[in-house]
């Protein structure tokens, strides 16, 4: 485990995983042009931009499910060519995509060991049970009984689930699609934490996210998309707000500083 | 005997469901999970109770034993057709054709066996290679073109029951030797006393062996375990029921021996689909077929194991059905066949949507149904009533699972 002075440090580090010059077309539209990506090991990197920004189509890049049209990936020092979800998946990059893919009908257990279940033809449960076990403990995880149906669980906790399953392979790089995006308040915060908790496991977290404050809670650095390019990398600790939005917007002067102008503006009159 | 409570609660998890609190808490944990729509076979069971209450009322032979050990034998070749059902069931899809796929296995034994003097395991043999490939052309269509499965399986139920009709020719019914061994084992054979109680304390010792092993793995890896008093009263159950329904049948013919397949094979399903990978595959497929594939479950060859499964068992019911009559005919398989076997499998608990569902529940459900039909055919009454209850019937377990299915999706989102 990785402590956080560690993670700190790792930034001089080379990356575990490192983008250069992605491009991605489909047909007349630039998906991705020429973007760069570095992810260290006990670091979580936020991913954010605009609808239509590539986000999307650059976690389908990292995933296995499109492959770039020109660029490379460096992973652990070796360039790799990532041309399926198995291929991305064996490499040690593990995709929480936003619909979970989790089957209501199992258990708990079931669900994190599916497809990589201990014993074929006469199951271990018990060794399953008890590594699930584990796996929430050390993520801090809330799940009321690890042999209750997904079905009867909230959506944090189907989230953490999710994440929980990602972790099994014990994967390098952790991407997660939009986690918090149909969360309440209080589920929000739990998968935070266990945000942090990934990071505090070492595993480099990639998160793509809408939501700024989440973005600015847990990521140490933001790298922010706009029209498929790079536009702007920050240390989370060293950007404000507006810088941000700037950078996903494309100026500084846009309906979202307005707003903000025209608030304090207001406030200033009062 | 070794107190094996579970003072080594792991962590906040609680694994068990109501290990070492007593009757109150399985009280408490039973009302919870019928709450939450997680019915199992209560509905099926109780339904069964009252079954049997009514006509053994309106009749007292019903429930003698001379009727229950012939009412086990009529379960047997539906009821492991239901097997089938459920297992395709379970994948969310159907098999329409299995009544067909039963009744061309019964004329392809008695073409080969009865007309053209092949051995009689070489006709069965052959029956049973050509349903396995009926389920894998089936299977091979479903995966490769994405046709649904119920406008394959409608094409097989006309298709093949047009070349049963063509094997049985002329004919229209061929009589199968009484003294040929398959007959005699569908028709004379029963367990001997002796022997069953052997049997039951061969079940009831498996039973307790692998619980009490179980039990001990787990609270040495520090889960919660069943304790010894809760396996203790339930193995004393278990004696008393198998042992007393041993005895009760004994004092008329006893068990059939073909009663004993289908009881065989519904434990080997349910071991297969709940202790294995394939089985854990089937219902993630069933719940999610998307989640699945990208789990890495290779999606098109456990949908084709299934379909395969389905087809085969129908030509196992449809031979034991054609042992059971001693006959092969154009109405073999016919009829009701298909409909009693898919109603079997839904009445016993299965789900329709996919995802839920048992082997038991293949024993479960043919059990009411054949209760239904015995007590009917006691009462003198005709099979038109037979069918609009058994009809009645269906329709409430259906309605059972849908609001049950609703019960859940609404706990799910707390």
């Amino acid at each position: 485990m990785t402590s956080p002075e560690a993670a700190v440090m790792s930034d001089e580090r080379a990356p575990i995983l490192s983008l250069r010059s992605i491009s991605k077309a489909f047909g007349a539209v630039k998906a991705l042009t020429d973007v760069d990506l570095d992810v260290h090991s006990g670091e979580v990197v936020a991913i954010v931009g605009d609808n239509g920004a590539g986000k999307s189509t650059l976690v389908k890049v990292l995933a296995g499910v499109h492959s770039p049209d020109a660029g490379s990936i460096t992973f652990k020092k070796s360039t790799v060519r990532i041309t399926s979800p198995a291929a991305s998946r064996e490499l040690g990059i593990a995709t929480v995509f936003q619909d979970l893919a989790l089957c209501d009908n199992l258990d708990v257990v079931s669900n994190l060991f599916l497809g990589n279940e201990v014993g074929g033809f006469a199951l271990d449960e018990v060794e399953m049970e008890k590594r699930s076990l584990s796996l929430l403990h050390q993520l801090s995880a809330k799940i009321p009984s690890v042999r209750t149906v997904v079905a009867a669980l909230s959506g944090g906790q189907r989230q953490t689930v999710a994440i929980a399953r990602s972790l099994i392979g014990e994967p390098t790089v952790v991407i997660l699609d939009e986690p918090t995006a149909a969360l309440g308040v209080a589920q929000t915060a739990e998968v935070l934490n266990l945000v942090e908790r990934l990071r505090e496991r070492g595993h480099g977290v990639i998160l793509i996210s809408h939501n700024m404050a989440d973005v600015q809670a847990v990521a140490d650095r933001v790298v922010v998309l706009r029209l498929g390019r790079n536009n702007g990398d920050f240390r989370v600790s060293e950007v404000t707000y507006e810088q941000i939005v700037a950078a996903i917007t494309g100026a500084s002067d846009n309906v979202v500083t307005r707003r903000a102008g025209a608030r304090s503006g207001e406030e200033a009159k009062q | 005997m070794i107190d094996i409570n579970n003072q080594n609660t792991p962590l906040e998890f609680e694994s068990g469901a109501a290990a070492g609190r007593g009757v109150l808490g399985y009280w408490q944990v039973f009302r919870k999970r019928i709450g939450a729509g997680d019915l199992g076979a209560l509905p099926v069971v109780a339904g069964l109770v009252i079954i049997w209450a009514v006509f053994q009322i309106l009749n007292p032979f019903f429930l003698s034993a001379a009727n229950l050990s012939n009412l086990a034998l009529e379960c047997a070749a539906i009821g492991t057709i239901a097997v089938g059902v459920v297992l395709v069931l379970l994948i969310a899809q159907i098999d329409l054709s299995i009544g067909s796929i039963g009744g061309l296995a019964s004329a392809v034994v008695a073409y080969g066996f009865v007309l053209h003097g092949w051995p009689l395991w070489l006709s069965i043999v052959v029956a049973v290679i050509a349903a396995v490939a009926i389920g894998l052309i089936y299977g091979l269509i479903f995966t490769r073109f994405g046709v649904p499965s119920f406008v394959i399986t409608l094409a097989g139920l006309m298709g093949f029951l047009g070349l049963q009709l063509a094997i049985l020719g002329t004919n229209g019914s061929i009589n199968i030797p009484f003294d040929s061994w398959v007959v005699v084992f569908a028709q004379q054979m029963f367990i001997p006393a002796p022997v069953a109680y052997v049997l039951v304390a061969i079940a009831v010792g498996l039973y307790v062996t692998s619980t009490y092993l179980n039990s001990r793995r787990r609270s040495a890896a520090g889960l919660s375990a069943t304790s010894s008093r809760e396996i203790f009263f339930k193995s004393a159950l278990l004696v008393v029921l198998l042992g007393a329904a041993s005895w009760y049948l004994n004092t008329s013919r006893g068990i059939g021996l073909m009663f004993l397949l289908f009881v065989l094979i519904v434990i080997v399903m349910n071991y297969a689909l709940t202790r294995t990978r394939w089985g854990r595959s089937v219902y993630a497929i069933g719940g999610n077929v998307e989640a699945a594939r990208r789990a890495g479950i290779p999606v098109n060859r456990v949908v084709i194991s299934v379909f395969i499964l389905g087809t085969t068992l129908a030509a196992i019911g449809g031979i034991l059905a054609t042992a059971r009559l001693a006959s092969a005919g154009v109405s073999s398989g016919g009829g009701d066949t298909n409909l009693v076997a898919i109603a079997a499998a839904v009445i016993g608990g299965t789900s329709l949507f996919g995802g839920r569902g048992n082997a038991w529940s293949a024993l479960l459900g043919i059990v009411v149904i054949q209760s239904i039909a015995s007590g009917l055919t006691l009462l003198s009454l005709s099979s038109s009533i037979r069918f609009m209850i058994t009809g009645s019937v269906l329709l409430l377990a259906v309605v059972i699972d849908s609001l049950s299915r609703r019960s859940r999706a609404m706990h799910g989102q707390g």
